[in-house]
Order: structure tokens, then C-alpha cells, then sequence
């Protein structure tokens, strides 16, 4: 067969890597109308998608592009700062295992870290794929992602730090 | 952070879980549905004959696939050949698979669902049409099928017609059997012909 998968193996094989990337760029309130909206344009789009395309870099790109919209959408409700900066930092309410610590570490980045963090470590993105959905260079990215690392490390201690260990 | 794998902890942060991720995909099927682009929606159903996957376009019953046939396969043929967008959505197959509960059951002697033909073509889509007129718990044999076809002589393509049959069961082709009385084959397997016109023996 030469064509390309049926749309549900897409959503089977990348659904949970979005979901993931859509929290650590919006947090965890958006998240869900971000995967919604990036799952629904790219089903509608997939038949003229090129069947070698590099489908996992496609769909964090249209997840990228609808976390701009969202945010945009929310600073045009005029949200106050305070809550706005909030927004990223929601936990999901039905999870108690979830890394609070982290989260807000994540959410205090510059976007640009985190997004390079986010689609690198969590999307699985090589830095060449994040240097086109971020507009720069490849060695920008991966600097980006570098930054962000060492920034969470300062600010977030981690298990291993918890568990009494080194850092 | 985890000084050699930070994605440990970052995915560990970021959870994707079973739950969310079916709400999400429901509401995806939901969201497809309502705008239009949402070509083939599929489910399974389990039967006396094992597990068959249903697979419906906005038009109706598009495919009837029985386990033997792979269904990782038939899902890949329907996307080359209809559409890519294809979602696990079983709203869109509820009535279908009532209706073959209840003709498990014994309690349905034919099907009332819209069909889409648009896998059968030429000659075999006419054989499969005319199957609906072999009543429910007889048999024909495949020349007789031939003859309502139209085609006497063409007792071999109504064998093959029966063997593409892309709605099984629903479009009775295990109601063909050979002219001296014996099964013949069929696409769900020889088993699966015998339990099915045993069941409409007893009915």
C-alpha cells in the first residue's frame, strides 16, 4: 500500500506528545483546546499532507501556531497579569501525582525556552525541526533548550536533590 | 531535575494520560463529525462470528470486515481508497450495531441501514444487490445467483463477487452455496458461513 496511515494511528502514535507539549507551552488549562483545535485542523489538512512528511515536527508546528492563538485570545480578554501568569501554572485537577515544582519552573522560562524545551524534551523534536517552528537557527534552538535546562536546574531541585543525593 | 534525562521529569510534570487522552479523542470525533470531515468513522463489534470492525462514511455502511481479514489491513485499504480521515467513532455505527445484535439474536431477519456501494463495482455490485432477495434462512446456489443477476453464465464472477463482498452479513452472500447442496467457501471463513445459516435454520 502507498498511501499513508488512517488519521487515527496519527492521533494513536502522537496524541500523548502533543497533550504533553500543549501543557508545558499553555499549561494545563488550555492544553486541552489546544490539542483539540491542532488534532481537528490537522485531520482536516492530512489528505494533501506529502505521505514522507515528518508527521510528529507537522503536528508541533500547528500545536505551536494554535498556543500563539490562545494566548493572543487571552490577552485580548484583557486578563490581569497576575492571572494571565497564572494560567500556565494550573495543575490538572485530577492528578495529585503532578510535579508542581516543575510546572511553575517551566512557566517562569522565557517563551522561547520553553517552547525550545518543550518541543525538544517533551516533543522529541532534533533542534532543526524547533529552529523552523521558531524562526532562527538551529544552534539558536539548541541554546534555547540549553538555557532553559540549566535555568530548571537552578530553580527546580528535583528528585534526586529530594531524595537527599547530589545535584 | 534529573541531571542525565530532564524528559524524565518534564514528562513526569506533563502527564498524558489513558483518560484524558480518550475524553480528548471523543471530543475530536465529535468536533470531526460536526464539521463534516469526518469520511470514514469505524468501531468493532463482538460477535458469535469474533470480532467484526464496522466502518461507516457520512453516505452509510461502507465495510463489514471480519478478524481474519486483518483489521489494521482493511483500515489501511479504506484510507488509500475512500479517505485518510478516519476516526475510531462508534456514534456513527450505533444503529448498525443494534442491528446485528438483534440479528444474533435471532430476533432480525434483515437489515434497515443506508449502505455505501461505493466498493463494489460493475458486475459484482450487481450480484451483491440481488442477494438481498434470497430471504432470510434460505440459500441459492451461485448459477441461480447468476440468473438474478442477469448473467446465467456467469456463475464464476458471482463467485468472486460474493468473495469481495465488502459489507458481509449485512449483504448476505453466505446465503450462496454450491449447486449440489454443499457450503462452498466463504471470506469470513468456512466456520463462520455454517454458524450464521445455522442460525437462521433455527431462527
Amino acid at each position: 500500500m502507498t498511501g499513508k496511515h488512517p488519521f487515527e494511528t496519527v492521533v494513536a502514535t502522537h496524541g500523548a506528545r502533543v497533550l504533553r507539549v500543549c501543557r508545558a507551552v499553555l499549561g494545563h488549562a488550555d492544553a486541552d483546546d489546544a490539542w483539540s483545535e491542532t488534532f481537528l485542523s490537522a485531520m482536516k489538512a492530512y489528505p494533501d499532507l506529502p505521505a514522507d512528511a515528518n508527521v510528529e515536527a507537522w503536528l508541533v508546528t500547528i500545536a505551536h501556531r494554535k498556543a500563539i492563538d490562545i494566548t493572543r485570545a487571552a490577552a485580548r480578554r484583557a486578563i490581569p497579569v497576575a492571572e494571565a501568569s497564572n494560567r500556565v501554572t494550573t495543575p490538572a485537577p485530577d492528578d495529585p501525582k503532578i510535579d508542581d515544582d516543575l510546572v511553575e519552573a517551566l512557566a517562569a522560562l522565557p517563551v522561547k525556552q520553553r517552547q525550545a524545551v518543550a518541543y525538544h524534551y517533551l516533543g522529541d523534536l532534533p533542534y532543526a525541526d524547533i529552529a523552523v517552528i521558531l524562526g532562527g537557527s538551529t544552534a539558536a534552538a539548541r541554546r534555547a533548550a540549553a538555557d532553559g535546562i540549566a535555568t530548571l536546574r537552578r530553580t527546580y531541585p528535583g528528585v534526586t536533590a529530594r531524595n537527599g543525593e547530589p545535584r | 531535575m534529573n541531571k542525565n534525562d530532564p524528559s524524565r521529569d518534564l514528562a513526569k510534570a506533563f502527564p498524558a494520560s489513558a483518560d484524558d487522552l480518550q475524553r480528548l479523542h471523543q471530543r475530536l470525533s465529535a468536533a470531526a463529525q460536526a464539521d463534516g470531515i469526518l469520511d470514514i468513522a469505524y468501531r468493532t463489534v463482538d460477535t458469535p462470528v469474533g470480532t467484526l470492525l464496522l466502518a461507516a462514511t457520512d453516505a452509510g455502511l461502507v465495510r463489514v470486515a471480519y478478524a481474519s481479514e486483518d483489521h489494521d489491513t482493511v483500515l489501511r485499504t479504506l484510507s488509500d481508497r475512500i479517505s485518510p480521515r478516519v476516526l475510531h467513532a462508534p456514534a456513527r455505527l450505533d444503529a448498525t450495531a443494534r442491528e446485528l445484535d438483534e440479528y444474533f439474536a435471532g430476533r432480525r431477519h434483515s437489515f434497515d441501514l443506508p449502505l455505501d456501494w461505493q466498493l463494489a463495482h460493475g458486475f459484482r455490485r450487481t450480484v451483491l444487490t440481488h442477494l438481498t432477495d434470497i430471504g432470510y434462512g434460505r440459500t441459492a446456489s451461485y448459477a441461480a445467483v447468476a440468473q438474478l443477476a442477469g448473467s446465467p453464465k456467469a456463475v464464476r464472477a458471482v463467485g468472486t463477487a460474493c468473495a469481495t463482498n465488502p459489507l458481509p452479513i449485512v449483504v448476505p452472500c453466505h446465503r450462496v452455496v454450491r449447486s449440489d447442496g454443499s457450503m462452498g467457501g466463504y471470506l469470513g471463513g468456512v466456520d463462520a458461513k455454517r454458524t450464521l445459516l445455522t442460525l437462521e435454520a433455527s431462527a
